[in-house]
């Protein structure tokens, strides 16, 4: 009896429970198994399609950029580079000004990010965690904000860049951009996600405001943080109408304002302008790579706090 | 020196007074438990010790200094938090280290303190492991020896057990005693739970509504409870209430309820006698209540049905029916035969467990005694 009971209790847990299912159970269960893997198949048949319809336009780029104009304006179109030529890469780098381009960009981009990820960290920190008159006012304002779209802003933003004097430098470039209220709002959110004790914890512990954001609120954000960064570096990196008309000469345009030129100047060379494509997607695909999860994780965030 | 004493503290917020001219003096190395249900501003209470909230009205002093006005930081006190407030991103050693970092504690020396503070709470070999990576009860240990790190002179602690699984925390309880003990500290801790109340402190305050009730020994709360609201909360199972009111007939006293009329015993003639006329509730605790056959003869008794028995293996705890429908539980030891459920009883009383309220304020009915009333000046 004693032994019979020892015995058992010590087996492990799922076994016994394993004893107890039954054949019919089996069949079932296997049945069940077997119809989730034919889901999952045609799941990623279709994914794959998708894929296919997405990528074959970028693979197209691509293999433009390594064929000559007379290839490329063949037919029956190439779709695979026989004699890969990489003479329009170091046309549209040199000839094309992409290095000055590419370089205007990054400045830009970085100026860009940076400047949304402080600004939106403090404005979030503070409609968070602090207690001020018209809190919520100035909250619903912050979101009013991004119902604006920014061709309405545009010609006051210009008249403002001009008078204070930064037509035509980085400053004018980057300056509307480095406070957005989408940032103050994603990163609002994230922060009322870490729990009031852990405030007055640090409270208690001597730190105040500032070192708790940077110590504790921004590390906890960090999911969050990182999409704002995605996003608005995909906003900044791909922005044509403000750079254009915020800049007069080649020494402040960005990339996709020297895509635009590329192909102006360089009409019998179609090969130059994908070879420009490319380079000015690098970056983008780079740190998409790098950062996919944070991408989905930032986008989900939401949808999983509801 | 390290004794707080709030002096009339008043808390609002909007129209709800959380904390409502609370007068206390937690002595120099006392363990003084806040004790009332849910929503009683027990919180509120300590987060005003604490420098988290300001006070509507009155004024705290710690040691000898007034601390209206005084960061929460430079009080000298650590906090102890329900949730635990460990910071998720921090390894434990990094956890424990964080109030020295912001006192600017010489980084050679923050090492030995926090191996110290983890020491003592057996943390030692959890020193790089992330809070999520804890059970309940590491996590809780881990704020203790966040709180203890830096020595302060008086601990808060808001519920700290009550994450805790029913085991771990009668462990934990111990624990906390003998850490108190051996820190020297004064300790202010907060629970809902009348059992963590009476084994941890040396004394116990009261909350009912942001009120103070009663502030005492475990001992004499629970056997001179101030009012009718202390009488029902502590003790489990509760004191049994019978409403009545008081009539007297040639020098004896009688509590004339809808089942009839009770002798009541000379020990309490005093306190019956000056509430004659008046509506009262008699109190007395399960384990005062005895059994007796139908049939017996005594001075103070009532008549009952037994209705429920419960046994608990070391004890039994026998619910009866008055004949106006009230009941009274009563504790019995397992040596004392056990009554058959449904058969008519006599319930008498050990005189000395009686207590009488005034029915209408639920203050008790004698002379108040100067040690458990007040703040124990
Ligand atoms: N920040 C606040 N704002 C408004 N009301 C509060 C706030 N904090 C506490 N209260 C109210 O004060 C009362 C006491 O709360 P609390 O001190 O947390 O009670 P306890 O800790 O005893 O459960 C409750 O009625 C609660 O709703
Ligand atoms: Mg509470």
């Amino acid at each position: 009896m004693a032994t019979e009971f020892i015995e058992s209790v010590s087996k492990p847990a799922v076994p016994i429970i394993d004893l107890v299912v039954s054949e019919e159970d089996r069949v079932a269960i296997a049945k069940r198994h077997r119809r989730r893997r034919a889901s999952i198949a045609i799941r990623y048949v279709f994914l794959t399609f998708l894929a296919a319809i997405i990528l074959f336009p970028i693979y197209i780029t691509i293999v433009n950029s390594l064929l000559t104009p007379l290839q490329i304006a063949a037919r029956p179109p190439f779709f695979f580079p026989t004699k890969p030529t990489w003479g329009a890469y170091s046309d549209a780098w040199n000839a094309g000004h992409m290095s000055l381009y590419l370089m205007n960009s990054v400045i830009v981009t970085v100026l860009i990010v940076t400047g949304q990820i402080v600004t939106a960290t403090c404005a979030a920190y503070a409609f968070a965690f602090l207690e001020f008159p018209l809190k919520r006012t100035l909250f619903i304002i912050f979101l009013a904000t991004l119902m604006v779209p920014f061709e309405v802003t545009v010609i006051t933003n210009l008249t403002t860049v001009v008078n204070l004097g930064w037509y035509n430098s980085y400053a004018g470039l980057a300056a509307p951009f480095m406070a957005t209220g989408f940032g103050a709002f994603l990163l609002r959110q994230a922060f009322l996600g870490v729990p009031r004790d852990l405030r007055d914890a640090a409270a208690l512990d001597g730190y105040g405001h500032w070192r708790f954001m940077v110590r504790v609120a921004v590390p906890l954000a960090r999911p969050a943080m990182a999409a704002l960064a995605v996003f608005s570096f995909l906003g900044a990196w791909n922005q044509y109408l403000w750079p254009l008309i915020v800049t007069k000469d080649s020494r402040y345009r960005t990339l996709q304002i020297g895509l635009r030129q590329l192909r102006a100047t360089s009409l019998d060379q179609v090969n130059v302008t994908f070879a420009g494509v490319v380079i000015a997607a690098l970056p983008l695909i780079i740190l998409l790579v790098i950062f996919q999860k944070q991408l989905v994780r930032g986008l989900t965030a939401g949808a999983v706090k509801g | 020196m390290a004794r707080v004493v709030l002096d009339h503290v008043t808390k609002r917020y909007g129209d709800v007074v959380a904390v409502n001219d609370l007068s206390l003096e937690i002595r120099d190395r006392e363990f003084l438990v806040l004790l009332g249900p849910s929503g009683c501003g027990k919180s509120t209470a300590l987060r005003m010790i604490a420098g988290l909230e300001d006070l509507s009205g009155g004024q705290i002093a710690i040691g000898d200094r007034v601390v209206n006005d005084v960061e929460p930081k430079d009080r000298d006190i650590a906090m102890v938090f329900q949730s635990y407030a460990l910071y998720p991103h921090m390894t434990v050693a990094r956890n424990i280290e964080f109030p020295l970092r912001s006192r600017k504690v010489p980084e050679n020396e923050r090492g030995p303190l926090v191996e110290e503070a983890a020491r003592a709470l057996g943390l030692s070999d959890l020193l790089d492991r992330k809070p999520a990576q804890l059970s309940g009860g590491q996590r809780q240990r881990v704020a203790l020896a966040r709180a203890i790190v830096r020595k302060p002179s008086v601990f808060l602690m808001d519920e700290p057990l009550s994450n805790l699984d029913a085991k771990l925390r009668v462990q934990t309880r111990a624990e906390l005693i003998e850490l108190q003990r051996r820190l020297d500290a004064t300790v202010v801790y907060v629970t809902h739970d009348q059992v963590e109340a009476m084994t941890m402190g040396h004394r116990i305050a009261i909350m009912s509504d942001g009120v103070l009730q009663q502030v005492g020994p475990p001992q004499d709360v629970y056997e001179r409870p101030a009012n009718l609201f202390v009488a029902r909360f502590i003790g489990a199972p509760p004191m049994n209430t019978i409403t009545g009111a008081i009539s007297s007939e040639g020098g004896a006293h009688y509590l004339v309820t809808a089942g009839g009329a009770i002798a009541l015993p000379s020990e309490i003639s005093g306190a019956a006698r000056n509430a004659t006329g008046l509506e009262v509730v008699l109190g007395v605790r399960p384990e005062h209540v005895r059994i007796l056959p139908h049939e017996s003869e005594t001075q103070f008794a009532l008549e009952a049905t037994v209705a429920v028995i419960e046994s608990l293996g070391h004890e039994r705890h026998v619910v009866c029916r008055l004949a106006d429908e009230q009941m009274v539980i009563v504790r019995q030891t397992v040596e004392t035969q056990r009554p058959v459920e449904g058969t008519a009883v006599r319930l008498s009383a050990d005189p000395v467990g009686l207590h009488l309220f005034d029915a209408a304020t639920g203050l008790r009915l004698d002379a108040p005694d100067p040690q458990s009333v007040g703040d124990g000046e």
